[in-house]
Protein backbone atom coordinates (compact mmCIF):
# COMPACT_ATOMS: atom_id res chain seq x y z
CA UNK A 1 0.00 0.00 0.00
CA UNK A 2 2.63 2.45 1.06
CA UNK A 3 4.82 1.37 -1.81
CA UNK A 4 2.03 1.89 -4.32
CA UNK A 5 1.39 5.34 -2.91
CA UNK A 6 5.00 6.27 -3.27
CA UNK A 7 5.06 5.02 -6.82
CA UNK A 8 2.06 7.12 -7.76
CA UNK A 9 3.54 10.25 -6.21
CA UNK A 10 6.81 9.66 -8.03
CA UNK A 11 4.91 9.18 -11.28
CA UNK A 12 3.00 12.42 -10.75
CA UNK A 13 6.26 14.22 -10.03
CA UNK A 14 7.70 13.00 -13.29
CA UNK A 15 4.61 14.07 -15.22
CA UNK A 16 4.88 17.57 -13.78
CA UNK A 17 8.62 17.79 -14.38
CA UNK A 18 8.38 16.49 -17.93
CA UNK A 19 5.57 18.89 -18.78
CA UNK A 20 7.47 21.92 -17.47
CA UNK A 21 10.73 20.75 -19.07
CA UNK A 22 8.97 20.51 -22.43
CA UNK A 23 7.77 24.09 -22.07
CA UNK A 24 11.38 25.07 -21.43
CA UNK A 25 12.79 23.28 -24.45
CA UNK A 26 10.01 23.70 -27.02
CA UNK A 27 10.86 27.33 -27.96
CA UNK A 28 14.45 26.26 -28.76
CA UNK A 29 13.25 23.41 -30.97
CA UNK A 30 10.82 25.80 -32.62
CA UNK A 31 13.68 28.20 -33.31
CA UNK A 32 15.77 25.46 -34.93
CA UNK A 33 12.84 24.21 -36.97
CA UNK A 34 11.95 27.71 -38.22
CA UNK A 35 15.57 28.53 -38.99
CA UNK A 36 15.66 25.61 -41.42
CA UNK A 37 12.37 26.31 -43.18
CA UNK A 38 11.74 27.98 -46.52
CA UNK A 39 9.86 31.24 -46.79
CA UNK A 40 6.55 29.65 -47.85
CA UNK A 41 6.69 27.10 -45.08
CA UNK A 42 6.89 29.48 -42.16
CA UNK A 43 3.52 30.98 -43.11
CA UNK A 44 1.78 27.63 -43.03
CA UNK A 45 -1.09 27.13 -40.66
CA UNK A 46 -1.30 25.04 -38.59
CA UNK A 47 2.47 25.16 -38.16
CA UNK A 48 4.56 22.06 -38.67
CA UNK A 49 7.49 21.05 -36.50
CA UNK A 50 9.57 19.38 -39.20
CA UNK A 51 10.59 21.34 -42.29
CA UNK A 52 9.86 19.74 -45.65
CA UNK A 53 13.38 20.37 -46.84
CA UNK A 54 16.29 21.85 -44.99
CA UNK A 55 17.18 25.40 -45.99
CA UNK A 56 20.71 25.73 -44.67
CA UNK A 57 21.18 28.82 -46.82
CA UNK A 58 19.12 30.77 -44.25
CA UNK A 59 22.19 30.86 -42.04
CA UNK A 60 24.38 32.15 -44.85
CA UNK A 61 21.81 34.80 -45.70
CA UNK A 62 21.58 35.91 -42.06
CA UNK A 63 25.35 35.92 -41.64
CA UNK A 64 25.76 38.04 -44.78
CA UNK A 65 23.05 40.53 -43.84
CA UNK A 66 24.90 41.66 -40.75
CA UNK A 67 28.54 41.27 -39.65
CA UNK A 68 27.93 38.64 -36.97
CA UNK A 69 31.63 37.74 -36.99
CA UNK A 70 32.44 41.28 -35.98
CA UNK A 71 29.70 41.21 -33.30
CA UNK A 72 31.29 38.07 -31.91
CA UNK A 73 34.73 39.66 -31.78
CA UNK A 74 33.30 42.75 -30.07
CA UNK A 75 31.43 40.70 -27.51
CA UNK A 76 34.45 38.53 -26.76
CA UNK A 77 36.81 41.49 -26.42
CA UNK A 78 34.44 43.55 -24.27
CA UNK A 79 33.33 40.71 -22.01
CA UNK A 80 36.87 39.44 -21.50
CA UNK A 81 38.21 42.88 -20.55
CA UNK A 82 35.35 43.39 -18.12
CA UNK A 83 35.60 39.93 -16.56
CA UNK A 84 39.37 39.93 -16.08
CA UNK A 85 39.30 43.38 -14.51
CA UNK A 86 36.36 42.65 -12.28
CA UNK A 87 37.82 39.46 -10.89
CA UNK A 88 41.22 41.10 -10.42
CA UNK A 89 39.98 44.23 -8.61
CA UNK A 90 37.41 42.23 -6.65
CA UNK A 91 40.05 39.76 -5.45
CA UNK A 92 42.26 42.58 -4.18
CA UNK A 93 39.45 44.45 -2.48
CA UNK A 94 37.78 41.28 -1.23
CA UNK A 95 41.03 40.27 0.44
CA UNK A 96 41.36 43.65 2.14
CA UNK A 97 37.78 43.52 3.39
CA UNK A 98 38.17 39.97 4.64
CA UNK A 99 41.60 40.08 6.20
CA UNK A 100 43.11 43.51 6.77
CA UNK A 101 42.13 45.58 9.76
CA UNK A 102 42.14 49.28 9.30
CA UNK A 103 39.93 52.17 10.40
CA UNK A 104 37.02 52.85 8.05
CA UNK A 105 37.06 49.39 6.54
CA UNK A 106 33.52 48.46 7.45
CA UNK A 107 32.16 51.87 6.53
CA UNK A 108 33.66 51.55 3.07
CA UNK A 109 32.33 48.02 2.78
CA UNK A 110 28.79 49.09 3.62
CA UNK A 111 29.10 51.85 1.06
CA UNK A 112 30.06 49.19 -1.49
CA UNK A 113 27.00 47.14 -0.63
CA UNK A 114 24.74 50.19 -0.84
CA UNK A 115 25.80 50.84 -4.43
CA UNK A 116 24.35 47.46 -5.41
CA UNK A 117 20.90 49.00 -5.20
CA UNK A 118 21.67 51.77 -7.69
CA UNK A 119 19.74 51.03 -10.89
CA UNK A 120 21.73 51.13 -14.11
CA UNK A 121 19.28 53.73 -15.35
CA UNK A 122 20.55 56.25 -12.78
CA UNK A 123 24.24 56.10 -13.64
CA UNK A 124 23.62 55.58 -17.35
CA UNK A 125 22.79 59.25 -17.98
CA UNK A 126 25.85 60.96 -16.47
CA UNK A 127 28.08 58.17 -17.75
CA UNK A 128 26.79 58.76 -21.25
CA UNK A 129 27.58 62.47 -20.94
CA UNK A 130 31.02 61.67 -19.52
CA UNK A 131 31.80 59.26 -22.35
CA UNK A 132 30.62 61.88 -24.81
CA UNK A 133 33.01 64.42 -23.35
CA UNK A 134 35.88 61.91 -23.39
CA UNK A 135 35.09 61.05 -26.99
CA UNK A 136 34.55 57.43 -25.99
CA UNK A 137 31.12 56.90 -27.52
CA UNK A 138 31.23 54.02 -29.97
CA UNK A 139 34.59 52.75 -28.67
CA UNK A 140 35.81 49.76 -26.66
CA UNK A 141 36.73 52.13 -23.83
CA UNK A 142 33.17 53.35 -23.71
CA UNK A 143 31.86 49.79 -23.65
CA UNK A 144 34.14 48.54 -20.90
CA UNK A 145 35.48 51.28 -18.61
CA UNK A 146 32.29 51.84 -16.56
CA UNK A 147 32.26 48.15 -15.57
CA UNK A 148 35.83 47.47 -14.51
CA UNK A 149 34.87 46.56 -10.98
CA UNK A 150 32.02 44.69 -9.39
CA UNK A 151 30.62 45.02 -5.91
CA UNK A 152 28.95 41.65 -6.13
CA UNK A 153 32.21 39.92 -7.04
CA UNK A 154 34.01 41.76 -4.22
CA UNK A 155 31.37 40.72 -1.73
CA UNK A 156 31.36 37.15 -2.98
CA UNK A 157 35.16 36.75 -2.83
CA UNK A 158 35.29 38.43 0.56
CA UNK A 159 32.87 35.81 1.92
CA UNK A 160 35.00 33.05 0.49
CA UNK A 161 38.33 34.46 1.66
CA UNK A 162 36.92 34.87 5.16
CA UNK A 163 36.32 31.11 5.31
CA UNK A 164 40.01 30.30 4.76
CA UNK A 165 41.81 29.70 8.08
CA UNK A 166 43.65 32.73 9.37
CA UNK A 167 46.42 30.60 10.87
CA UNK A 168 47.57 29.82 7.39
CA UNK A 169 48.21 33.46 6.77
CA UNK A 170 49.93 33.96 10.13
CA UNK A 171 52.36 31.15 9.40
CA UNK A 172 53.09 32.46 5.91
CA UNK A 173 53.58 35.98 7.23
CA UNK A 174 56.00 34.83 9.89
CA UNK A 175 57.97 33.09 7.18
CA UNK A 176 58.28 36.45 5.48
CA UNK A 177 55.59 36.13 2.85
CA UNK A 178 54.20 39.49 1.75
CA UNK A 179 50.47 40.13 1.56
CA UNK A 180 50.30 40.33 -2.21
CA UNK A 181 52.32 37.18 -2.57
CA UNK A 182 50.17 35.39 -0.02
CA UNK A 183 47.05 36.40 -1.91
CA UNK A 184 48.50 35.33 -5.23
CA UNK A 185 50.25 32.11 -4.24
CA UNK A 186 48.10 30.72 -1.45
CA UNK A 187 44.73 32.44 -1.16
CA UNK A 188 43.78 32.44 -4.83
CA UNK A 189 44.77 28.82 -5.54
CA UNK A 190 42.75 27.77 -2.48
CA UNK A 191 39.78 29.76 -3.77
CA UNK A 192 39.74 28.17 -7.19
CA UNK A 193 36.08 27.03 -7.05
CA UNK A 194 34.98 30.51 -6.00
CA UNK A 195 37.13 32.19 -8.64
CA UNK A 196 35.79 29.87 -11.31
CA UNK A 197 32.22 30.50 -10.24
CA UNK A 198 32.52 34.27 -10.15
CA UNK A 199 34.39 34.37 -13.46
CA UNK A 200 31.66 32.35 -15.14
CA UNK A 201 28.91 34.40 -13.50
CA UNK A 202 30.51 37.68 -14.53
CA UNK A 203 31.20 36.51 -18.05
CA UNK A 204 27.67 35.24 -18.62
CA UNK A 205 26.17 38.38 -17.13
CA UNK A 206 28.14 40.83 -19.24
CA UNK A 207 27.96 38.70 -22.37
CA UNK A 208 24.28 39.51 -22.33
CA UNK A 209 24.55 43.22 -21.39
CA UNK A 210 21.96 45.19 -23.26
CA UNK A 211 21.11 48.68 -22.02
CA UNK A 212 24.59 50.20 -21.90
CA UNK A 213 25.91 48.79 -25.22
CA UNK A 214 22.66 49.92 -26.84
CA UNK A 215 23.20 53.44 -25.61
CA UNK A 216 26.94 53.74 -26.17
CA UNK A 217 27.29 52.26 -29.68
CA UNK A 218 26.23 53.99 -32.90
CA UNK A 219 27.93 52.21 -35.75
CA UNK A 220 27.22 48.66 -36.82
CA UNK A 221 30.83 47.53 -36.46
CA UNK A 222 30.97 48.46 -32.73
CA UNK A 223 27.84 46.56 -31.75
CA UNK A 224 28.07 43.62 -29.42
CA UNK A 225 26.19 40.42 -30.15
CA UNK A 226 22.94 41.24 -28.31
CA UNK A 227 22.74 44.70 -29.88
CA UNK A 228 23.60 43.36 -33.33
CA UNK A 229 20.90 40.72 -33.05
CA UNK A 230 18.41 43.27 -31.83
CA UNK A 231 18.92 45.39 -34.95
CA UNK A 232 18.68 42.29 -37.08
CA UNK A 233 15.35 41.45 -35.42
CA UNK A 234 14.06 44.98 -36.02
CA UNK A 235 15.04 44.94 -39.66
CA UNK A 236 13.98 41.42 -40.57
CA UNK A 237 10.27 42.27 -40.30
CA UNK A 238 8.24 39.12 -40.78
CA UNK A 239 11.07 37.03 -42.26
CA UNK A 240 11.06 34.80 -39.25
CA UNK A 241 13.23 32.11 -40.81
CA UNK A 242 16.11 34.59 -41.06
CA UNK A 243 15.36 35.95 -37.61
CA UNK A 244 15.52 32.48 -36.09
CA UNK A 245 18.67 31.63 -38.05
CA UNK A 246 20.31 34.75 -36.62
CA UNK A 247 19.10 33.92 -33.12
CA UNK A 248 20.57 30.45 -33.46
CA UNK A 249 23.87 31.89 -34.72
CA UNK A 250 24.18 33.93 -31.52
CA UNK A 251 22.94 31.16 -29.20
CA UNK A 252 24.73 28.10 -30.54
CA UNK A 253 28.20 28.59 -29.02
CA UNK A 254 26.87 29.45 -25.56
CA UNK A 255 24.53 26.48 -25.58
CA UNK A 256 27.31 24.20 -26.85
CA UNK A 257 29.57 25.40 -24.06
CA UNK A 258 26.81 24.84 -21.57
CA UNK A 259 26.19 21.27 -22.74
CA UNK A 260 29.91 20.54 -22.61
CA UNK A 261 30.39 21.85 -19.08
CA UNK A 262 26.95 21.71 -17.48
CA UNK A 263 28.11 20.47 -14.14
CA UNK A 264 30.53 23.35 -13.68
CA UNK A 265 27.93 25.85 -14.87
CA UNK A 266 25.28 24.75 -12.45
CA UNK A 267 27.65 24.27 -9.53
CA UNK A 268 29.16 27.69 -10.16
CA UNK A 269 25.83 29.46 -10.35
CA UNK A 270 24.56 27.70 -7.24
CA UNK A 271 27.70 28.78 -5.39
CA UNK A 272 27.22 32.46 -6.27
CA UNK A 273 23.66 32.26 -5.02
CA UNK A 274 24.51 30.55 -1.74
CA UNK A 275 27.40 32.76 -0.75
CA UNK A 276 25.71 35.90 -1.96
CA UNK B 1 33.93 79.23 27.82
CA UNK B 2 32.34 77.05 25.21
CA UNK B 3 34.78 77.75 22.45
CA UNK B 4 34.67 74.14 21.42
CA UNK B 5 31.22 72.77 20.62
CA UNK B 6 30.22 69.24 21.44
CA UNK B 7 30.41 68.18 17.84
CA UNK B 8 33.89 69.64 17.42
CA UNK B 9 34.96 67.89 20.55
CA UNK B 10 33.61 64.64 19.23
CA UNK B 11 35.35 65.09 15.93
CA UNK B 12 38.57 66.10 17.62
CA UNK B 13 38.39 63.06 19.83
CA UNK B 14 37.82 60.79 16.86
CA UNK B 15 40.82 62.26 15.08
CA UNK B 16 43.02 62.01 18.13
CA UNK B 17 41.93 58.43 18.62
CA UNK B 18 42.81 57.69 15.03
CA UNK B 19 46.19 59.33 15.46
CA UNK B 20 46.83 57.28 18.59
CA UNK B 21 45.68 54.14 16.81
CA UNK B 22 48.05 54.83 13.98
CA UNK B 23 51.02 55.56 16.23
CA UNK B 24 51.86 51.90 15.96
CA UNK B 25 53.92 51.35 12.78
CA UNK B 26 52.35 47.95 12.09
CA UNK B 27 48.90 49.51 12.11
CA UNK B 28 50.07 52.24 9.77
CA UNK B 29 51.35 49.63 7.38
CA UNK B 30 48.09 47.72 7.62
CA UNK B 31 46.11 50.87 6.78
CA UNK B 32 48.36 51.61 3.84
CA UNK B 33 48.11 48.03 2.61
CA UNK B 34 44.34 48.10 2.97
CA UNK B 35 43.99 51.31 1.01
CA UNK B 36 46.25 50.01 -1.71
CA UNK B 37 44.35 46.75 -2.05
CA UNK B 38 41.06 48.59 -2.25
CA UNK B 39 42.23 51.43 -4.50
CA UNK B 40 41.66 49.87 -7.96
CA UNK B 41 38.14 48.83 -7.17
CA UNK B 42 37.33 51.87 -5.05
CA UNK B 43 38.47 54.39 -7.64
CA UNK B 44 36.48 52.66 -10.38
CA UNK B 45 33.45 52.63 -8.15
CA UNK B 46 33.97 56.28 -7.25
CA UNK B 47 34.25 57.51 -10.81
CA UNK B 48 31.72 55.25 -12.47
CA UNK B 49 29.07 54.72 -9.82
CA UNK B 50 29.25 57.11 -6.88
CA UNK B 51 30.08 60.35 -8.69
CA UNK B 52 27.60 59.55 -11.50
CA UNK B 53 24.88 59.09 -8.87
CA UNK B 54 25.68 62.55 -7.47
CA UNK B 55 25.82 63.98 -10.96
CA UNK B 56 22.52 62.34 -11.93
CA UNK B 57 20.97 63.81 -8.81
CA UNK B 58 22.05 67.32 -9.85
CA UNK B 59 20.92 66.61 -13.39
CA UNK B 60 17.45 65.74 -12.14
CA UNK B 61 17.01 69.37 -11.01
CA UNK B 62 17.81 70.84 -14.38
CA UNK B 63 16.05 71.23 -17.62
CA UNK B 64 18.27 70.03 -20.35
CA UNK B 65 17.59 68.95 -23.84
CA UNK B 66 20.91 67.53 -24.90
CA UNK B 67 20.69 68.91 -28.40
CA UNK B 68 20.23 72.50 -27.17
CA UNK B 69 23.37 72.55 -24.98
CA UNK B 70 22.07 74.94 -22.33
CA UNK B 71 21.18 73.63 -18.99
CA UNK B 72 18.97 75.55 -16.57
CA UNK B 73 18.29 74.87 -12.93
CA UNK B 74 14.59 74.35 -12.39
CA UNK B 75 14.54 72.97 -8.85
CA UNK B 76 11.88 70.32 -8.38
CA UNK B 77 10.38 71.10 -11.79
CA UNK B 78 11.10 67.71 -13.31
CA UNK B 79 9.77 65.81 -10.32
CA UNK B 80 6.60 67.91 -10.17
CA UNK B 81 6.11 67.52 -13.89
CA UNK B 82 6.48 63.76 -13.71
CA UNK B 83 4.43 63.21 -10.59
CA UNK B 84 1.50 65.37 -11.68
CA UNK B 85 1.09 63.77 -15.10
CA UNK B 86 -0.67 60.42 -15.49
CA UNK B 87 2.12 59.01 -17.68
CA UNK B 88 4.53 58.19 -14.87
CA UNK B 89 1.80 56.63 -12.76
CA UNK B 90 0.83 54.38 -15.59
CA UNK B 91 4.46 53.33 -15.96
CA UNK B 92 4.76 52.66 -12.23
CA UNK B 93 1.54 50.68 -12.40
CA UNK B 94 2.95 48.61 -15.28
CA UNK B 95 6.18 47.98 -13.37
CA UNK B 96 4.27 46.83 -10.32
CA UNK B 97 2.01 44.67 -12.47
CA UNK B 98 5.04 43.00 -14.05
CA UNK B 99 6.72 42.38 -10.69
CA UNK B 100 3.65 41.28 -8.77
CA UNK B 101 2.75 38.80 -11.46
CA UNK B 102 6.24 37.48 -12.04
CA UNK B 103 7.83 37.22 -8.60
CA UNK B 104 5.23 35.12 -6.72
CA UNK B 105 4.72 32.77 -9.67
CA UNK B 106 8.46 32.41 -10.14
CA UNK B 107 9.18 31.72 -6.50
CA UNK B 108 6.34 29.23 -6.06
CA UNK B 109 7.11 27.33 -9.25
CA UNK B 110 10.86 27.22 -8.77
CA UNK B 111 10.50 26.03 -5.18
CA UNK B 112 8.02 23.35 -6.24
CA UNK B 113 10.33 22.11 -8.97
CA UNK B 114 13.36 22.18 -6.69
CA UNK B 115 11.48 20.17 -4.05
CA UNK B 116 10.56 17.54 -6.62
CA UNK B 117 14.10 17.41 -7.99
CA UNK B 118 15.43 17.03 -4.47
CA UNK B 119 13.57 13.73 -4.09
CA UNK B 120 16.42 12.01 -5.95
CA UNK B 121 14.21 11.13 -8.88
CA UNK B 122 15.70 9.62 -11.95
CA UNK B 123 16.72 12.02 -14.70
CA UNK B 124 17.58 14.87 -12.35
CA UNK B 125 20.45 16.08 -14.54
CA UNK B 126 18.25 16.05 -17.62
CA UNK B 127 15.50 18.11 -16.01
CA UNK B 128 18.01 20.55 -14.59
CA UNK B 129 19.51 21.05 -18.03
CA UNK B 130 16.09 21.79 -19.50
CA UNK B 131 15.28 24.39 -16.84
CA UNK B 132 18.67 26.00 -17.12
CA UNK B 133 18.81 26.39 -20.90
CA UNK B 134 16.76 29.60 -21.00
CA UNK B 135 18.87 31.05 -18.17
CA UNK B 136 22.13 30.95 -20.08
CA UNK B 137 20.54 32.01 -23.36
CA UNK B 138 20.81 35.59 -24.53
CA UNK B 139 17.76 37.62 -23.63
CA UNK B 140 17.58 39.18 -27.10
CA UNK B 141 17.61 35.80 -28.82
CA UNK B 142 14.89 34.32 -26.63
CA UNK B 143 12.79 37.47 -26.91
CA UNK B 144 13.01 37.12 -30.69
CA UNK B 145 11.90 33.49 -30.48
CA UNK B 146 8.91 34.44 -28.35
CA UNK B 147 7.97 37.28 -30.67
CA UNK B 148 7.67 34.66 -33.35
CA UNK B 149 5.74 32.30 -31.08
CA UNK B 150 3.28 35.12 -30.29
CA UNK B 151 2.77 36.01 -33.95
CA UNK B 152 -1.03 36.44 -34.31
CA UNK B 153 -1.28 34.72 -37.71
CA UNK B 154 1.32 31.97 -37.85
CA UNK B 155 2.56 31.69 -34.29
CA UNK B 156 2.84 28.62 -32.16
CA UNK B 157 0.85 30.11 -29.29
CA UNK B 158 -2.33 30.42 -31.33
CA UNK B 159 -1.86 26.98 -32.84
CA UNK B 160 -1.79 25.66 -29.30
CA UNK B 161 -4.94 27.56 -28.36
CA UNK B 162 -6.68 26.14 -31.39
CA UNK B 163 -5.63 22.65 -30.39
CA UNK B 164 -7.49 22.98 -27.10
CA UNK B 165 -10.43 24.74 -28.74
CA UNK B 166 -9.79 28.35 -27.70
CA UNK B 167 -10.07 31.40 -29.99
CA UNK B 168 -6.82 32.90 -31.33
CA UNK B 169 -5.33 35.96 -29.62
CA UNK B 170 -3.24 38.88 -30.83
CA UNK B 171 -0.89 38.57 -27.81
CA UNK B 172 1.67 41.37 -27.93
CA UNK B 173 -0.73 43.62 -29.88
CA UNK B 174 -3.49 43.21 -27.33
CA UNK B 175 -3.34 45.88 -24.57
CA UNK B 176 -4.75 43.42 -22.05
CA UNK B 177 -2.63 40.42 -22.98
CA UNK B 178 0.70 42.09 -23.83
CA UNK B 179 1.95 42.32 -20.25
CA UNK B 180 0.97 38.78 -19.19
CA UNK B 181 2.61 37.52 -22.40
CA UNK B 182 5.82 39.37 -21.51
CA UNK B 183 5.67 38.09 -17.93
CA UNK B 184 5.32 34.52 -19.16
CA UNK B 185 8.59 34.90 -21.07
CA UNK B 186 10.35 36.50 -18.09
CA UNK B 187 9.12 33.61 -15.97
CA UNK B 188 10.25 31.06 -18.54
CA UNK B 189 13.69 32.65 -18.76
CA UNK B 190 14.34 33.19 -15.06
CA UNK B 191 12.81 30.07 -13.54
CA UNK B 192 15.84 27.81 -13.93
CA UNK B 193 18.13 30.14 -12.03
CA UNK B 194 15.89 30.10 -8.99
CA UNK B 195 15.43 26.34 -9.29
CA UNK B 196 19.20 25.87 -9.11
CA UNK B 197 19.52 28.25 -6.15
CA UNK B 198 16.66 26.56 -4.30
CA UNK B 199 17.98 23.11 -5.09
CA UNK B 200 21.42 24.02 -3.74
CA UNK B 201 19.73 25.42 -0.64
CA UNK B 202 17.74 22.22 -0.16
CA UNK B 203 20.83 20.06 -0.55
CA UNK B 204 22.50 22.12 2.15
CA UNK B 205 19.88 21.13 4.71
CA UNK B 206 21.19 18.16 6.70
CA UNK B 207 19.04 15.08 6.13
CA UNK B 208 18.94 14.30 9.86
CA UNK B 209 16.41 17.08 10.56
CA UNK B 210 13.91 15.61 8.15
CA UNK B 211 14.61 12.09 9.37
CA UNK B 212 14.08 13.11 12.98
CA UNK B 213 10.78 14.74 12.06
CA UNK B 214 9.75 11.63 10.20
CA UNK B 215 10.50 9.41 13.18
CA UNK B 216 8.37 11.73 15.29
CA UNK B 217 5.53 11.01 12.89
CA UNK B 218 5.45 14.21 10.85
CA UNK B 219 3.86 13.82 7.43
CA UNK B 220 5.29 15.29 4.23
CA UNK B 221 3.44 18.58 4.47
CA UNK B 222 4.38 19.05 8.14
CA UNK B 223 8.02 18.27 7.37
CA UNK B 224 8.01 20.90 4.67
CA UNK B 225 6.28 23.53 6.74
CA UNK B 226 8.12 23.06 10.06
CA UNK B 227 11.55 21.85 8.94
CA UNK B 228 12.39 22.62 5.31
CA UNK B 229 10.70 26.01 4.90
CA UNK B 230 12.32 27.66 7.97
CA UNK B 231 15.74 26.19 7.15
CA UNK B 232 15.35 27.38 3.58
CA UNK B 233 14.33 30.91 4.56
CA UNK B 234 17.76 32.53 3.96
CA UNK B 235 17.63 31.24 0.38
CA UNK B 236 14.07 32.44 -0.08
CA UNK B 237 15.05 35.85 1.24
CA UNK B 238 17.99 36.05 -1.17
CA UNK B 239 15.79 35.03 -4.11
CA UNK B 240 13.16 37.59 -3.10
CA UNK B 241 15.61 40.49 -2.75
CA UNK B 242 17.27 39.73 -6.08
CA UNK B 243 13.92 39.22 -7.83
CA UNK B 244 12.60 42.57 -6.69
CA UNK B 245 15.74 44.45 -7.68
CA UNK B 246 15.79 42.77 -11.10
CA UNK B 247 12.07 43.01 -11.81
CA UNK B 248 11.95 46.75 -11.21
CA UNK B 249 14.80 47.37 -13.62
CA UNK B 250 13.64 45.06 -16.41
CA UNK B 251 14.39 46.53 -19.81
CA UNK B 252 16.06 44.34 -22.44
CA UNK B 253 13.32 41.76 -22.80
CA UNK B 254 10.58 44.38 -23.02
CA UNK B 255 12.57 46.51 -25.44
CA UNK B 256 13.04 43.59 -27.83
CA UNK B 257 9.56 42.09 -27.54
CA UNK B 258 7.64 45.37 -27.67
CA UNK B 259 9.95 48.03 -29.16
CA UNK B 260 7.30 50.74 -28.80
CA UNK B 261 6.32 49.88 -25.25
CA UNK B 262 3.38 47.72 -26.26
CA UNK B 263 -0.11 48.63 -27.48
CA UNK B 264 -1.30 51.77 -25.66
CA UNK B 265 1.92 51.73 -23.67
CA UNK B 266 0.74 48.60 -21.87
CA UNK B 267 4.24 47.14 -21.41
CA UNK B 268 6.08 50.38 -20.76
CA UNK B 269 7.90 49.85 -17.44
CA UNK B 270 10.19 52.23 -15.54
CA UNK B 271 13.39 51.07 -17.23
CA UNK B 272 11.82 51.56 -20.63
CA UNK B 273 10.35 54.94 -19.76
CA UNK B 274 13.67 56.35 -18.57
CA UNK B 275 15.35 55.12 -21.74
CA UNK B 276 12.64 56.74 -23.87
CA UNK B 277 12.86 60.09 -22.04
CA UNK B 278 16.64 60.20 -22.40
CA UNK B 279 17.43 58.67 -25.75
CA UNK B 280 14.32 59.19 -27.82
CA UNK B 281 13.08 62.51 -26.47
CA UNK B 282 16.46 63.78 -25.23
CA UNK B 283 15.04 65.08 -21.94
CA UNK B 284 18.06 64.16 -19.84
CA UNK B 285 16.96 66.14 -16.80
CA UNK B 286 13.53 64.59 -16.70
CA UNK B 287 14.97 61.14 -17.35
CA UNK B 288 17.31 61.62 -14.37
CA UNK B 289 14.35 62.57 -12.17
CA UNK B 290 12.47 59.45 -13.32
CA UNK B 291 15.58 57.35 -12.63
CA UNK B 292 15.71 58.72 -9.08
CA UNK B 293 12.05 57.92 -8.58
CA UNK B 294 12.88 54.35 -9.62
CA UNK B 295 15.87 54.36 -7.27
CA UNK B 296 13.68 55.57 -4.42
CA UNK B 297 11.16 52.80 -5.07
CA UNK B 298 13.87 50.12 -5.10
CA UNK B 299 15.47 51.45 -1.90
CA UNK B 300 12.09 51.65 -0.15
CA UNK B 301 11.16 48.12 -1.13
CA UNK B 302 14.52 46.74 -0.04
CA UNK B 303 14.22 48.56 3.28
CA UNK B 304 10.69 47.21 3.77
CA UNK B 305 11.89 43.68 3.11
CA UNK B 306 14.72 44.10 5.61
CA UNK B 307 12.33 45.49 8.18
CA UNK B 308 9.48 43.04 7.80
CA UNK B 309 10.82 39.91 6.19
CA UNK B 310 14.38 39.56 7.40
CA UNK B 311 13.35 39.14 11.07
CA UNK B 312 11.45 36.05 9.99
CA UNK B 313 14.49 34.52 8.32
CA UNK B 314 16.15 31.74 10.31
CA UNK B 315 19.88 31.96 10.17
CA UNK B 316 21.61 28.92 11.61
Amino acid sequence: MKRAKRRISSLLSHVFLIATSLVMIAPFLWMISTALKGESEIYMYPPRWLPNELHWENFIRAWRTMPFGRFYINSIVVTTIITVNQVFTAALAGYAFARLEFPGRDTIFYMYLATMMVPGQVTMLPLFLLMDRLGWIDTYQGLTVPFLTSVFATFFLRQFFASIPRELEDVARIDGCGRLRFLWQIMLPLSRPALGAITLFTFLGHWDDYLWPLVITNSTHMRTLPIGLRFFVEESGTQYHYMMAAALITLAPVLALFFAAQRQFIKGIALTGLKG
Amino acid sequence: MTLITKRQLFRWRAISELVRYLRHPLRRRELLAGLMFIAPSFLTLLFFVILPVVSAFLLSFSEWEVLSKDRTFIGLGNYIDLLTKPELWKVIHNTLYFSMLKIPLDMALSLAIALLLNRKLRGLALYRTAYFMPVISSVVAVSAIWRWIYNPYFGLANALLKLIGLPPQTWLSDPKLAMPAVVLVALWKGLGYDVVIYLAGLQNIPVVYNEAAQIDGANGWQRFWYVTWPLLSPVTYFVLIMSVINAFQVFAQIHVMTPEGGPLGSTEVMGFYIYRLAFREYHFGRAAAAAFILFAIVVTLTALQRRFIEPRVHYE
